[in-house]
């Protein structure tokens, strides 16, 4: 049966104009949903594959206190990531089949985490700069168009910032350390900044969904905008805490209000997309691994349950 | 890689911040049964103690009213707030952050 | 004027189950704000209470915390499932509690059993213990440091570390020292959790498919020798804390339990054998042990005059 689709358009697009929420059971363009499911799964697909690097040292955290820390922080990562993959299930796509997408390289995630973590000072520096940076781009998306991505985004934006604090707090505690601490600290941050910036995605002129997905409320900020606004709030972060960015171009730009900066490697950046990155297959192969040594378990916890319900029913 | 069918079903979860409360709902998650779906909503749900009382519902078994009553041809096919249709095709070249 | 405010806030309450995440930092892992299950519990050492025993049996029930919250911790972003990763990591953190808590008991009890650090170290005493000792020194049962198996092994183990520590915890709750007392409280909760955790997963996986059946059968042939380890007590144990041989009868009694709900039966295998009497408790460890602490001291121990 064709079905005229205009009206519906109309009251989406008025919907949205007027600022309110489109939630699960409302009509809504395919390209809308598709663009959705792209963006909200990427997102949890990067908070899933962000557990890895950080988790790459909770076995070697050098006091109690901060492995309690970092546990609870990559714990809460699979919990982001849960709540967003709940976020994309009321658009029609499950877990299952979104975890095989990341799998076989079909849906993308953020870079960031294709970079290795060194050090016990990237831990710091991935709480204060990569979720420093997550949070410039997650803040405006706790008002994203689409209802349920937009709660998850509420809950996640309020424990971001508690991971960002304990980031900054690892790395205050690590400048009142020794000389080698403080060292640690300065060569993490040089190796973090730029990767930090390119979270942001690619320059405006070279996004071209960008448009789009600003129209439909689902991205409220370009990305030069946001990264612009990462680099204001960075800089009097970092001398507080005594350390440098990488980028003799970093000054102050009076008439403009804001930090002029140098430009992120983008052939870097493009070679790490594509898949090239210094840590892409092994990050991909981790995550299958758990999730094929994980099938037997899943599926011996559904036969039990089918038994259940079966001795329920005789 | 094969196909996989064990997917464990959908639960919606609701939990009473505080006695006196209503239970809110706030969220969902994967579990092979209504047992196992609290003792998950308890680990994922409150880690930070949030919750004092919590209920988990088969998100298959929530009969939603449909935005637009008047016009059945978009009650959409049954009439589950939650659907698994795996057919969205999604492009592989897309740049991101 | 008032009223109004109020019907709001009741009103946010009612429609965020999360409206007071930020206004008490307690409950959150990061930050310094960590809740304080010791606040107005009196540390001084009871009359009659060896000191020297006390810290010696609390780095018994540190260890054994300590080393599995470690091999624990090894499960993350390995787990089966999100939720279940998510489930293993809060074990894992209630036990990186529990041993914080008893090796900086230890430590007030004994300060000759801290490692000593070069002067003006700032490392806290629950860190020296837990990063600045030998494999050696370690009091925890060979149990807590195997290295991990398959989810089947995890559940198996959870289930019978959970189960008889929960045995002995219980009787802690009365203890003199007001500091183990109080410990053994909190504890309690936790680990009656994760006794119900693995329960909950080892009757799944006994009646789920032939091959978590299989599996969980193979668990058991590797966990069980290492169980009679358990219930040998040692002096300090009888004299300071609760013997384990007085236990054992209850632990066995919830073990069949389980099984039997399970449909399973306990593997016919003899005990793993002492060196010259000596086991976990003793510092006679397995090879695992060692290599286990190699990675968790690294950075610790390269920096003994470091800030975390």
């Amino acid at each position: 049966m064709q079905v005229d689709e205009a009206p519906l358009e109309k009251a989406f697009d008025a919907t949205i104009g007027a600022g309110d929420r489109i939630e699960p059971r409302d009509w809504m363009p395919e390209k809308y949903r598709q663009t959705l499911i792209r963006q909200v799964a990427q997102h949890a697909h990067s908070e899933i594959i962000g557990m890895q690097p950080e988790g790459n040292w909770i076995t070697r955290a050098p006091s109690l206190r901060r492995k309690a820390v970092l546990l609870a922080k990559v714990q809460d990562e699979a919990g982001h990531g849960l709540y967003l993959y709940s976020a994309t299930e009321t658009l029609g796509v499950s877990r299952d089949e979104l975890t095989r997408r990341l799998i076989e390289g079909k849906q993308k995630y953020s870079s960031i985490f294709n970079y290795p973590t060194l050090t016990y000072a990237d831990v710091g520096s991935i709480g204060w700069l990569v979720d420093g940076a997550a949070i410039c781009n997650q803040v405006p998306l706790c008002r994203t168009s689409y209802g349920p991505y937009g709660r998850a985004m509420i809950r996640i934006c309020k424990e971001e910032s508690f991971h960002q604090r304990q980031g900054y707090e690892l790395l205050m505690t690590m400048m009142r350390g020794t000389d080698e601490q403080r060292a640690m600290v300065q060569e993490s941050v040089n190796r973090f900044w730029w990767p930090a910036l390119m979270m942001f995605g690619p320059p405006d002129g070279d996004s071209p969904n960008t448009a789009q997905s600003m129209e439909w409320g689902i991205k409220r900020h370009t990305n030069d905008e946001l990264r612009q606004r990462f680099v204001d709030m960075s800089v009097p972060q970092a001398e507080a805490l005594g350390v440098t960015f990488p980028d003799p171009e970093l000054q102050w730009n009076e008439e403009r209000g804001s930090y002029d900066f140098g430009e992120p490697d983008w052939d870097e950046f493009w070679q790490v997309v594509k898949g090239n990155g210094p840590c892409n297959t092994q990050r991909i192969a981790h995550r299958k691994a758990a999730y094929d040594d994980g099938a037997w378990v899943r599926e011996a916890a559904l036969a039990f349950a089918a038994k259940a319900r079966a001795d329920e029913n005789d | 890689m094969t196909e996989n069918q064990a997917e464990w079903p959908l639960y919606e979860v609701f939990i009473r911040s505080k006695r006196g409360l209503n239970h809110v709902h706030v969220g969902s998650l994967h579990a092979p049964d209504a047992e196992l779906a609290l003792r998950h909503a308890r680990d994922v749900y409150t880690r930070r103690n949030e919750g004092v009382s919590i209920w988990v519902v088969p998100s298959a078994d929530i009969t939603a009213s449909s935005p637009q009553e008047k016009d059945p041809l978009f009650a959409p096919s049954g009439d589950k707030v939650y659907r698994h249709p795996t057919f969205y095709d999604i492009p592989s070249n897309v740049p991101h952050m | 004027m008032n009223d109004i405010h109020i019907q709001q806030d009741a009103e946010d309450a009612h429609d965020n189950a999360y409206a007071g995440l930020l206004s008490n930092d307690a409950h959150w892992a990061f930050g310094t704000d960590f809740e304080d299950p010791l606040a107005g519990v009196d540390t001084t050492i009871p009359d009659g209470l060896d000191a020297a025993e006390l810290a010696q049996y609390c780095l018994m029930l540190g260890d054994d915390a300590l080393v599995y919250a470690h091999r624990l911790s090894e499960w993350t972003s390995r787990a089966p499932d999100l939720e279940e990763d998510i489930a293993i990591a809060n074990l894992a953190l209630d036990l990186v509690g529990q041993a914080r808590l008893l090796l900086a008991r230890a430590a007030a009890a004994d300060s000759s059993i801290v490692p000593v650090l070069p002067e003006g170290s700032p490392v806290p005493d629950e860190d020296r213990l837990a990063f600045f000792r030998e494999a050696g020194d370690f009091r925890n049962v060979r149990l807590a440091e195997t290295p991990n198996g398959d989810f089947a092994e995890l559940v198996t183990r959870l289930l019978v570390l959970s189960t008889w520590r929960l045995a002995i915890f219980e009787r802690l709750v009365g203890h003199p020292d007001a500091v183990v007392s109080a410990i053994a409280a909190k504890g309690v909760k936790e680990l009656a959790y994760h006794r119900d955790f693995a329960g909950r997963w080892f009757v799944t996986l006994a009646g789920g498919t032939s091959e978590s059946r299989r599996r969980l059968t193979d668990a058991m042939r590797a966990v069980w020798p290492l169980i009679p380890e358990l219930g040998e007590g040692t002096d300090t144990e009888r004299t300071v804390g609760v013997d384990p041989a007085a236990v054992a009868l209850e632990v066995g009694v919830v073990l069949d339990q389980v099984l039997a709900v399970g449909g399973m039966t306990a593997p016919d295998v003899p005990g793993l054998a002492r060196v010259r009497g000596r086991a976990g408790r003793q510092g006679m460890h397995s090879e695992a042990l060692s290599r286990m602490l190699a990675e968790m001291q690294v950075v610790a121990r390269a920096h003994p005059r470091g800030r975390w």
